[in-house]
């Protein structure tokens, strides 16, 4: 196992380099100018030249390239060109509010759509079934935007139980935390949950069907232990690449949720970053969403085997 | 709302239990901190560039009021009065000497010298096309001593008061010798100025979030506050400004009593501010915005005069504002290109631009021209909601009077980096785009850089006008605020002839605060001196 590991972590190696390749590439090939987002709409074609110069935008590509990743092997991400802060300490303060929204979220996920699933199947072609079948094709169909403003409509805005938008980190309390992440969380979760429901539903109806399934009964084991033991845990696998591969996505595409309640994290950081061409921002998350996809599969790959004794790496 | 309302009512106990067990566990998380008073407001943008010299952004030049000062500042009436310094001129008009007023320090505790003035005079110089000009005239500026700093002249330069009182795009911002002296091509990496406000480091995080803290040292001056200038009277420990990228979550928040101001409201979203008496909703930039239409003056057709001509005659302010605002209130028909309600600003041969579109007369001013059918490269920026609407009227329009258009839609960042292509519309160059300015960005023939026809050194569009540099020559020589209005109106008159650029008008935006915030002063640059907050 633990060689395994170590073969994968390496492999991450080129696959980081051909992403780091391909957006440093993409990003300079794309029309825009860091200089003139600087300088503002005054500045003369001779002011946005020398603020160039000084940037280093006009260096040869290959220059730039390297020069990158020299600061990249040393473990410097640069400075952000407009703000002329680090682009590590960016991403630090950034990374925490995304990460939390996509962990809650993911536990909701996880508990409401688990069971969810399990029950669908187990209730097959009853209005169970249907009932969840339905609330997944909602959660599917309905944009993240509407759920958002329709949650902070009846919470915030009716009720005033929670506050309408903002994110406080856990360290500020724990009510503060919960009372601002709760609404974006379950917005999120609405997908996440119609996901996850259908591929444990999907999965079990599969593993319902099998022989050990009818042994079990036939023995006289308990239903929620047919169910939750045996079935569940047999149909764990496609299940947990769902989650992982939804946590990845979590991670890297809730830009609208954090713009519609104000959430200062990755998401919005990358988009103002693309709108401002502010390059080492932009390679910076770019390997980060890549980085992290690499080490969200590897730890679902790495947790088959223990939901599933016959895979041995 | 009222159906919801009825269904949710018997909720309310549950609302507050829930509301009461959020509070124990967060005491104090949703009221002020230790009985300070603090002011959130979201402002149009984030800030991200601290250095308020290299950028023009609104945001930054907001930022720059915050925790910087200025020698001199404009009044409402643009009259620049004394701020950090008064003045005197002598007869002949070459000598200025500013004498620094008592009691101005840095927030790092350091007076504030004629050096540093100095210093941070000839940064600004080096980026403000204003300050160039003085410069290109200047014989020498120094600090004769701590307080004193003396400028001399080579000849008379009459709107210097003016543009080192102006208010916007770029104001010289004093700030300590040590930091003023950083290159005017890099950015500044220490934020330290002698302003009413300081700018919290640690709080501080890029395009999210800044926090300004009252200076207990800074000394305002006497006068009442007006526009800039006066005494700024800061009546609260803090202001926050937060950015909030969707308007519907901001306007939510104003009504929920989260934020305390919201520098921008979008007018499509007025109606949901009129159900929250708690909130006001208010123009206190009676100024407002031009919006213009720029012709590329180095490639056909619009290096031919008649060809902008018949543009500008094809195009309709009226059917354009109302397209990008909608409410009449929230615009303003208007031919001056240095703004209608300014001291300069004059309608003279504007009937072109405000009385309606003639598309017969632009097919005439075509035919005399000899326009042969080029289309034209219109760049329609798509992701700027401001932006969005005049190219695809002005389309309309042109094609209406006989243009041939290619409307090409991108983003901005493609607009601003295609617009300062110089080569001909087949090898990437452009024909038209529309552009937004402040009102004081384009009040003198000196800030509107559109005005300027030094060729390949204007402003994108590059217009080759040796008249126009003579009268924004003559403007410069000219003394006293009617000898610079005749000069001005010529340079209207002069625009309007050779469309230099096509003004389409000016509209407000409005702004919203809740009702506990008093005392907020009009102003073009929103302040955050003189206001008060009271208790909810």
């Amino acid at each position: 196992m633990l060689v395994y590991i170590l073969k994968r972590v390496l492999a991450t190696i080129p696959v980081m380099l051909i992403v780091a390749i391909f957006v440093f590439l993409l990003l300079r090939l794309t029309p825009g100018d860091p200089a003139a987002i600087l300088a503002g709409d005054a500045a003369t074609p001779a002011q946005l030249e020398r603020i160039r110069d000084r940037l280093g935008l006009n260096d040869p590509l290959l220059t730039q390239f390297f020069t990158w990743i020299g600061q990249l092997v040393r473990g410097d991400l640069g400075v952000s060109l407009l703000s002329n802060t680090s682009v590590a300490g960016m991403l630090g303060d950034r990374l925490g509010p995304t990460i939390n929204i996509a962990l809650m979220t993911i536990t909701i996920s996880v508990l409401l759509a688990v069971p969810m699933g399990v029950i669908a199947a187990w209730r097959h072609r009853t209005w169970v079934d249907f009932l969840v079948m339905s609330f997944s094709v909602l959660g599917f169909s309905v944009p993240v935007f509407v759920i958002g403003y329709i949650l902070i409509q009846i919470f915030a805005i009716e009720l005033r139980w929670v506050p309408v938008q903002g994110y406080k980190a856990p360290s500020e309390g724990i009510g503060p935390f919960f009372s601002r992440a709760i609404l974006p969380s379950l917005t999120l979760a609405t997908i996440y949950v119609a996901l996850i429901a259908r591929m444990t539903r999907a999965s079990m109806l599969e593993v319902l069907g099998e022989d050990y399934i009818r042994t079990a009964r036939a023995k006289g084991v308990r239903e929620n232990v047919v169910l939750f033991r045996h079935a569940l845990r047999n149909a764990a696998v496609p299940i947990l690449t769902i989650i992982g591969t939804g946590f990845a996505l979590l991670i890297s595409g809730v830009v609208v949720t954090e713009s519609v309640f104000n959430i200062p994290g990755i998401g919005r950081l990358t988009v103002d970053a693309i709108l401002a061409r502010d390059y080492p921002v932009i390679q910076a998350m770019i390997l980060l969403t890549a980085g992290i996809y690499v080490f969200v599969n590897l730890l679902v790959d790495v947790s088959y085997s223990f939901f599933d004794p016959r895979i041995r790496y | 709302m009222l159906p919801l309302r009825s269904a949710l009512k018997h909720s309310r106990g549950l609302a507050a239990a829930f509301a009461a067990t959020t509070a124990l566990l967060a005491p104090g998380s949703l009221a002020a901190q230790d009985g300070e008073t603090t002011i959130t407001a979201v402002m149009h943008s984030g800030l991200r560039v601290l250095d308020p010299v290299i950028t023009t952004a609104h945001i930054t030049r907001n930022h720059g009021y915050m925790i910087y000062d200025v020698l001199t500042a404009v009044d409402e009436n643009f009259e620049p009065q004394p701020q950090m310094a008064s003045w005197e001129v002598s007869e002949d008009g070459l000598t200025y000497t500013f004498t620094l007023r008592d009691g101005l320090v840095f927030h790092d505790g350091a007076p504030v010298t004629g050096e540093d003035v100095v210093a941070s005079l000839k940064r600004w110089g080096k980026r403000d096309g204003g300050g160039q000009l003085i410069f290109d005239v200047t014989e020498s500026l120094e600090a004769s001593d701590e307080k004193t700093v003396v400028w001399t002249l080579t000849e008379p330069f009459g709107p210097l008061l003016s543009v080192i009182s102006k208010q916007s795009a770029v104001p010289p911002f004093i700030m300590p010798k040590r930091v003023a002296e950083t290159s005017a091509d890099e950015t500044i990496t220490e934020y330290i100025g002698s302003g009413p406000f300081v700018f919290n480091q640690d709080e501080y995080e890029p395009g999210v979030n800044v926090t300004y803290e009252k200076f207990d040292d800074y000394v305002p001056r006497d006068e009442e506050a007006s526009w800039m200038a006066g005494g700024k009277v800061v009546n609260v420990d803090r202001v926050v400004w937060t950015t909030m990228p969707d308007a519907l979550t901001a306007i939510n928040a104003l009504s929920a009593g989260e934020i305390d101001y919201l520098e921008q409201v979008q007018i499509d979203l007025l109606p949901i501010l009129d159900a929250s008496p708690e909130v006001t909703v208010e123009t206190r930039d009676d100024l407002g915005y031009v919006t213009i239409g720029r012709p590329n003056h180095l490639h056909p057709p619009f290096d031919n005069k008649l060809v902008r001509q018949a543009a500008m005659a094809a195009l309709d302010q009226e059917s354009m504002l109302q397209t990008m605002q909608g409410d009449p209130a929230y615009y303003n028909v208007c031919g001056a290109i240095f703004g209608c309600s300014t001291p300069l600003g004059d309608e003279a041969d504007a009937e072109i631009v405000t009385g309606g579109a003639d598309p017969e007369k632009a097919k005439a001013l075509l035919e005399e021209a000899g326009y042969d059918g080029t289309p034209i490269v219109l760049m329609a920026p798509t992701d700027v909601i401001s932006l969005i609407n005049q190219p695809v009227v002005a389309a309309q329009a042109l094609r209406e009077a006989g243009f041939e258009v290619d409307m090409q839609s991108m983003d901005w960042q493609s607009v601003v980096q295609r617009r300062a292509q110089q080569s001909p519309v087949s090898e990437g160059g452009w024909n038209m785009f529309f552009t937004n300015w402040m009102v004081p960005e384009i009040s003198d023939p000196l800030t509107n850089v559109m005005v300027s026809g030094r060729g390949d050194e204007a402003w994108f569009g590059w217009p080759d006008d040796p008249e126009v540099e003579e009268l924004r020559a003559k403007f410069m020589k000219a003394e006293g605020p009617e000898a610079q209005k005749e000069v001005a109106v010529e340079i209207q008159k002069h625009v309007m002839d050779n469309v230099n650029y096509i003004m389409m008008g000016e509209y407000l935006i409005p702004q919203a605060r809740r009702n506990t915030i008093q005392n907020m002063l009009p102003s073009p640059v929103p302040v955050f001196w003189n206001m008060t907050k009271e208790a909810e």
